[in-house]
């Protein structure tokens, strides 16, 4: 598997967007969880919470550090991966697949546009490291 | 480990490598006008002989509890401290104040904190329990700001019955713009916050926020105000008196979301009101949103077991605009103090000093009652304190009794104008059949 996967969508703030119709599920891209290190939290919305573009959604929370977790797109939260709280350290192992934060309705599809693409992401890391 | 400062010698060269030649050129940054340009205003010194026996005069001219029979509670209480506490909290592996965030040197404090969070966990019928506050009025103020964080919502309901002083301190929190304080009246008669005051608070509260035994010493119905707290989205704070853990239910057991209390009674110097001891407890799922520090335990790389501080991601040094407080410090030395005399005590002796004072306090009232010139106040169980209302001028009563010899209680009027005559009056463990039978006399023959 590539770092980035060419399906999904990113940001500046190191989620990805899997978007498929009216929703789009949500997660912390490769590089964001290897800058992390071991993930030990990570604090979720609840099903039927509006989550905003560019604000936060929830934090997540590594040995070295907690961080924010900003949403990408506005909408309302309809699926919550409840399985990170017991085994948060799936966001390490998996972050494209049984990784996954929360998946939302999409208030505006076309917000996902806005995203960039696996490769404008991958120089955008290259720049941030 | 040795913490040993710098020498002369190696300050001068830091001053050099830095490029000045003393330490004031490095305040030079300063305005004037704020620098000091004098000496401090101060007496001259003293000889250490001279230096003591003026502090002993000083001291002569305080009325502490060993030179009266103090009847007082009301948020600090004359218990007996066994000798074994002194010794312990004076080793100077203990006494020697320093932040225990290395690990490798601080194995022994480390271990007495989370001992004493074991404890205090205990105590409350919590999962977990931080290292420790300032006092009760702080913990109780810090869990209004966890219980908003967690359901985010700014109100809190708090019961009228709560130590007044206790409350101030929410509102001073409440000064921060992220807490709405509203007070929650209590029954005149019974002196508890019932459930109906209670559940028309609780709508849209974070919150709500009662002690048991209360303010006048009453025991409140929790299991009834847990419900009433989570049937509106609210959690339920309860504060808790540590001396009569041995024979009330914890308040964990009882429904709430987060205990507290003042930890003073169990080692703690009454002291004129301080250092006091912040018991902090919750559970589990607050765990993150839990205040100041929690010590945890876990193995070495030789797989022994190692005590260490624990989610400190979450304290301010770490990122301080999102913390889950401003305090990242506690009372360790208090907190030693306390988990020592709970050792000393241990269950059995525990349950011994909740049924004396208990006990006691009953023998208080009605030996007070029958002396006619008192009438009970409230008409609810109570703990260790009891309101009784003076029949005849309570301040002049009280005046009167320390002329005697006796601490006769506290006039709730300071606090609460419309409870002119009702005196709180407290008897922990100290307090003597032969104290109690003498200030009944005291008070019949005024």
């Amino acid at each position: 598997m590539s770092s980035y996967p060419k399906e999904l969508k990113y940001d500046k703030e190191h989620e990805w967007v899997r978007a498929e119709g009216d929703t789009a599920v949500i997660g912390i891209s490769y590089f964001a969880q290897d800058q992390l290190g071991e993930v030990v939290y990570v604090d979720l919305p609840d099903e039927g919470d509006e989550v905003v573009a560019g604000e936060t959604f929830g934090e997540i929370e590594s040995v070295k550090s907690v961080s924010e977790l900003y949403s990408p797109l506005t909408g309302e939260v309809v699926r919550v991966n409840e399985a990170l709280g017991d085994t948060p350290e799936t966001v390490n192992e998996d972050p494209y697949g049984e990784g996954w934060m929360i998946e939302v309705r999409m208030a505006d599809p076309s917000q996902v546009d806005d995203l960039m693409t696996a490769e404008e992401y991958e120089a955008f890391v290259s720049e941030e490291s | 480990m040795r913490f040993i400062p710098v020498n002369g010698a190696q300050r001068e060269r830091m001053l050099r490598a830095v490029g000045v030649s003393d330490a004031g050129e490095l305040f030079d940054g300063l305005p004037a006008e704020v620098r000091l340009d004098r000496p401090l205003r101060l007496p001259p010194g003293l000889a250490e002989e001279e230096l003591i026996a003026h502090l002993r005069e000083l001291a002569a001219r305080d009325l502490d509890a060993s030179r009266v029979v103090s009847f007082l509670g009301a948020g600090c209480y004359d218990h007996y401290v066994p000798a074994i506490v002194r010794h312990v909290v004076s080793k100077p592996e203990f006494f020697t104040a320093y932040t225990p965030y290395q690990a490798e040197a601080s194995q022994g404090t480390l271990q007495a904190v989370y001992e004493f969070q074991t404890m205090v966990a205990e105590l409350a019928g919590m999962d977990v329990a931080n290292a420790s506050m300032y006092d009760g009025a702080t913990a109780f103020a810090e869990a209004a700001y966890l219980a908003a964080r967690a359901t985010g919502r700014a109100k809190v309901a708090v019961s009228g019955a709560v130590h007044p002083e206790w409350v101030d301190t929410l509102r001073s929190y409440a000064g921060s713009g992220l807490l709405e304080v509203e007070i929650v009246r209590f029954d005149p008669r019974t002196g508890l916050s019932g459930a109906d005051a209670l559940r028309a608070a609780a709508t849209g509260a974070a919150a709500l926020m009662v002690a048991s035994p209360n303010f006048f010493g009453c025991i409140e119905d929790l299991p009834a105000a847990s419900a009433v707290a989570h049937d509106a989205g609210a959690l339920l704070i309860a504060a808790f008196a540590p001396a009569l853990s041995g024979v009330l239910e914890a308040p964990g057991e009882l429904g709430a979301d987060v205990a507290v209390a003042e930890g003073q009674p169990l080692g703690g110097p009454m002291s004129f009101g301080g250092p006091g001891l912040g018991l902090f407890a919750c559970r589990e799922r607050f765990l993150r949103r839990m205040p100041g520090r929690v010590v945890g335990r876990t193995v070495d790389a030789e797989g022994r077991p190692a005590f260490t501080l624990a989610l400190q991601t979450r304290e301010q040094h770490v990122r301080r605009e999102k913390a889950t407080s401003n305090i990242c410090s506690d009372h360790s030395l208090n907190a030693l103090a306390a988990a020592v005399h709970l050792a000393a005590l241990g269950a059995e002796g525990l349950e011994q000093l909740g049924r004396a004072c208990v006990g006691k306090a009953a023998y208080l009232r009605e030996r007070l009652v029958a002396t006619g010139r008192f009438e009970r106040r409230f008409a609810s169980p109570h703990g260790h304190e009891v309101a009784l209302r003076y029949l005849g001028d309570a301040d002049e009563m009280l005046e009167e009794m320390l002329d005697r010899g006796y601490l006769a209680g506290l006039h709730l009027r300071r606090f609460f104008p419309d409870e002119d005559g009702t005196v709180l009056l407290c008897a922990t463990e100290r307090r003597t059949r032969g104290e109690i039978d003498a200030l009944a006399e005291e008070v019949a023959s005024l």
